[in-house]
């Protein structure tokens, strides 16, 4: 026990301190004392190589997850398609790896560089797969393992899917603190993490990053050994950014140079996500727009001081699905390929259903995750708790779908359409972050550079970007 | 009133911001209600529920709060049939085989 302060401001104002000893990067090192810092020398020297990475991985059975061809859901959509058009889409089963999800991949390299440390035990924030996964890498590393998450409103009412996940983690052993709807959660976190002298298994070190390389690169692997060739693109449901940053570095790695990168999220423009009257409103509880954009334009809003998830940097395109398309999809890929699988995993399959009507047949989809179901994480109890907590559910045009007020399922296949969002408002919304968060009336020449790294465009642009908000460059 | 034995296994509950201390960022509706926890572990005096009790969690940490629950257990589960489900799958069977038998 401490005998420190304890009260909210006194925890926040040891943030840094907190921090640092938690996780064990000096993260000064990578600083220019600018708006840019040194990424690549951050994921080299905090993190490991991807050949370490396998070895990790495969020390504790993560990983090497097969590579389906749906090709029952591939007929629907040349179905639908216009002649010639209708990619095949092959989808990594990410559900095979041991806590059930893509997570483990991060989880696995989490924990061992925690142990390695010498650290006893891990605490990460997150109310997603990815604390099921730290969880389950605890205990077969044989570390201590706390999870905090933002589970319910202030009736106590919690989200099923976070409601399973809790069980999962406390199946494998972990100690799970459950808070009500607030970004303070981050102050228990930092309580927990100054009381008990553990490693903060964040989802956004370069390790953990760096734990996801390896899906881009067996799938890339995968393809070209089944197919001969790259795929033409990739499908990732994006989230905080980490799914897509990973997959992205391990497609580059692999060579597959020219592979699109597509984010997908769910839509759910509207919902404050730290409304605790909004909270059960929604049906996923990631994979949404709710952290897609605030982490893709602005990734320095989490728990660690630089974020190795970037996904401005890799992001060829972005686009929107809705709820009800999702679970659409869902039930299509239990039904027609024998695949049941979680609900939030298929949101990029979602997107890839409505891509691949856009390419030539014998272009190649990778939709590169899928998670676990059951209880709660299955669009059952998902559809259930949203009609009673009063959104209605009904077929018709998923464009007319408010969410918070109701779901639409597809009335036909037809309609499902994923919508591109305007990567370019992103990116403009990045570098007035960039200037809002360092407080700078001007940028350096290193700066600029780095913003074009930032936002996976040329330095002309982005000069352009800086001259309309006044930002002169010296 | 339930009550609950040493060495039980608890769950606890705590208020950790009040309502009208939360974060400044926080939206209106959730500055009117306070920031609550619930945590488990093993139930370290004999007590009733709602009495200020001490647990110690499955990872050692010795934790104060009020006693909510003893075996606390899992209620999520699939519910009824949501029939909008089997309209998906007879369309999508529908389409593809043709609604051949």
């Amino acid at each position: 026990m401490t005998n420190k302060d304890l009260s909210y401001s006194a925890v926040m104002s040891r943030k840094n301190e907190i921090m640092k000893k938690a996780i064990g990067i000096d993260y000064s090192a990578f600083e220019s004392g600018g708006i840019a810092f040194d990424y690549e020398k951050m994921m080299k020297e905090a993190g490991y190589s991807l050949e370490e990475i396998q070895k990790i991985q495969e020390s504790v059975s993560v990983g090497n997850t097969p590579l389906i061809e749906l090709k029952n859901i591939t007929a629907l959509l040349r179905k639908l398609a216009p002649e010639g058009k209708g990619a095949r889409i092959f989808i990594k089963d990410e559900a095979c790896n041991p806590s059930g999800s893509f997570k483990a991949r991060r989880a696995a390299t989490a924990v061992y560089h925690a142990k390695k440390l010498g650290y006893k035990g891990v605490v990460t924030a997150t109310s997603g797969n990815y604390g099921a996964a730290v969880a389950s890498q605890a205990a077969m590393q044989g570390l201590k393992c706390i999870v905090v998450q933002e589970c319910y409103d202030s009736s106590m009412t919690g989200q099923p899917e976070i409601l399973e996940k809790q069980r999962a983690c406390e199946a494998y052993g972990a100690e799970v603190v459950q808070l009500t709807v607030g970004p303070e959660l981050f102050y228990t976190f930092l309580c927990l993490l100054e009381d008990t002298g553990y490693f903060n298994a964040s989802l956004y070190t370069p390790f953990g990053i760096a734990g996801v390389e390896t899906l881009g690169y067996e799938l890339a692997m995968q393809c070209k050994s089944k197919l001969g060739k790259f795929p033409e693109a990739v499908l990732i449901t994006h989230a905080g950014g980490g799914n897509l940053t990973g997959t992205a570095r391990g497609l580059l790695k692999a060579g597959a140079e020219s592979t699109k990168v597509v984010g997908a999220s769910v839509d759910l423009s509207g919902l404050h996500m730290a409304s605790d009257k909004a909270f059960n409103r929604k049906s996923f509880t990631t994979g949404h727009t709710g952290f897609g954009i605030p982490f893709a334009t602005w990734p320095d809003r989490a728990d660690v001081p630089r974020n190795a998830a970037r996904p401005l940097r890799y992001m060829d395109r972005y686009v929107l699905v809705t709820q009800g398309e999702v679970f659409y999809m869902t039930e299509a890929l239990a039904v027609l390929e024998g695949l049941e699988r979680g609900p939030a995993g298929n949101t990029s399959l979602t997107a890839a259903f409505s891509i691949a009507q856009e390419m030539d047949k014998d272009q190649i989809i990778v939709v590169q995750e899928t998670e676990y179901t059951g209880a709660g994480k299955h669009p059952l109890p998902q559809l259930n708790f949203a009609k009673a907590n009063g959104i209605e559910l009904k077929f018709g045009n998923p464009n007319t779908e408010v969410p918070g007020t109701n779901i639409i399922l597809p009335e036909h296949p037809s309609m499902i359409k994923a919508k591109d969002f305007d990567l370019m408002k992103a990116k403009v919304s990045y570098v007035k972050n960039c200037i809002a968060n360092n407080s700078v009336s001007c940028v350096s020449k290193q700066d600029l550079e780095f913003i074009a790294l930032e936002t996976k465009l040329d330095v002309e642009t982005v000069t352009n970007i800086l001259n309309e908000l006044h930002i002169a460059i010296k | 009133m339930q009550t609950a034995k040493k060495g039980d296994w608890v769950q606890i509950h705590q208020i950790v911001l009040k309502a009208g201390e939360r974060a400044p960022q926080v939206p209106e509706d959730t500055q009117a209600v306070p920031l609550e926890l619930w945590v488990k572990g093993i139930l370290q005096q004999d007590a009733a529920i709602g009495d200020s009790v001490i647990i110690t969690t499955v990872t050692g940490r010795t934790v104060t709060g009020e006693l909510t629950a003893v075996n606390p257990g899992y209620t999520h589960n699939y519910g009824s049939y949501v029939p909008e489900l089997l309209k998906i799958d007879t369309q999508l069977k529908d389409i593809l085989y043709g609604g051949s038998k």
